[in-house]
């Protein structure tokens, strides 16, 4: 019985090991939960600049008349949403390192190096491809175009972190597939996809690793 | 029975040398200060260990250099590979018959 104990003290040893070396652990859920209630501000925030209500379709008509962008309010919404980035990217980098430490865990070694190479090269793409829009004119798509590329940045990530990761990809991609079909809640799905998943997302990973 | 112990590998007897081919299994290959990092281990215990795999022909080790420092990476091969899956099996039935 000493024995077999034994052997499966090894195993779980082996387990931790093969996971912890190859997957990025400190991912935190409430980091989730927090960059959900900043993209839902964000949201809120430029529906009050294009002064329309949430259930109004077509805010993409008010950023682009006659084929020129409003000078007063794209400005703004630019604003609202790279502040909105920002504040998502240091909230994860922080509670990622807080995790880190208190799992005892290296913050930067290779298992982060191999997520971020993973995460980013969907997620450059898509910025560069948004900026092409942006040049094209085509201002409806970009936001449906955050979401399918940032979908697909996590389902490629996800195999070098938490695996529950995959799956906020594919209803982030499903999400963004909707936002092209009905391109005039564009706004709507892009609070959906950033405000609501992410805020679902962090309190299922919070109750699972975090509790 | 008899032959389920015979699979028992003596090279993994170490807990060290097991927890190597474990990282080794999920990375392509990996530099000695990212294993010692991860089996948390001294410097002279790690190198004997690698010394032990690198005998057996289990692992491959390569040098290099990056900028002026050395680096040593680590790599199974597929005898190595064999080995540790043979092993695991070998565990596991182990496990299982001892449970009935």
């Amino acid at each position: 019985m000493d024995k077999n104990q034994e052997h499966l003290e090894a195993i779980r040893d082996i387990r931790t090991l093969m996971e912890r070396s190859s997957r990025f652990l400190p991912l935190s859920g409430l980091s989730g939960m927090l960059i959900g209630v900043w993209a839902l501000g964000c949201t809120a925030i430029a529906y009050s600049i294009l002064g329309i209500a949430i259930k109004d379709p077509g805010y993409h008509t008010l950023l682009m008349e006659n084929g020129q962008l409003n000078s007063s309010s794209f400005p703004l919404l630019m604003a609202d949403f790279m502040l909105a980035l920002l504040a998502a990217l240091s909230t994860g980098l922080l509670m990622a390192m807080r995790k880190a430490k208190k799992m005892k865990l290296p913050v930067w070694d290779a298992t982060a190096k191999r997520m971020l190479a993973n995460l980013a090269i969907p997620l450059v793409a898509g910025g560069i491809y948004c900026l092409i829009l942006l040049y094209l004119g085509e201002i409806v798509l970009i936001a449906p175009a955050t979401l399918l590329f940032y979908g697909l940045a996590l389902v490629n990530a996800s195999k070098y972190t938490i695996a529950e990761l995959r799956f906020l990809g594919i209803l982030e991609i499903a999400t963004g597939l909707m936002a092209t079909l009905f391109a005039d809640y564009g706004l709507l799905f892009w609070a959906t996809g950033f405000g609501i998943l992410h805020i679902v997302y962090g309190i299922l990973i919070y109750n699972k690793y975090e509790k | 029975m008899k032959n389920y112990i015979d699979n028992i590998n003596k090279a993994f007897e170490s807990r060290v040398r097991l927890g190597i081919m474990s990282i080794l299994m999920v990375n392509d290959s990996i530099d000695f200060s990212t294993l010692k990092e991860q089996l948390q281990i001294t410097d002279g215990n790690l190198a004997s260990h690698l010394a032990a795999l690198e005998k057996l022909e289990y692992l491959l080790v390569s040098k290099q250099f990056i900028g002026k420092k050395p680096n040593t990476t680590y790599a199974a091969t597929k005898i190595g590979r064999k080995a540790f899956s043979e092993h695991l099996n070998a565990l596991e039935r182990l496990i299982n018959i001892s449970g009935q």
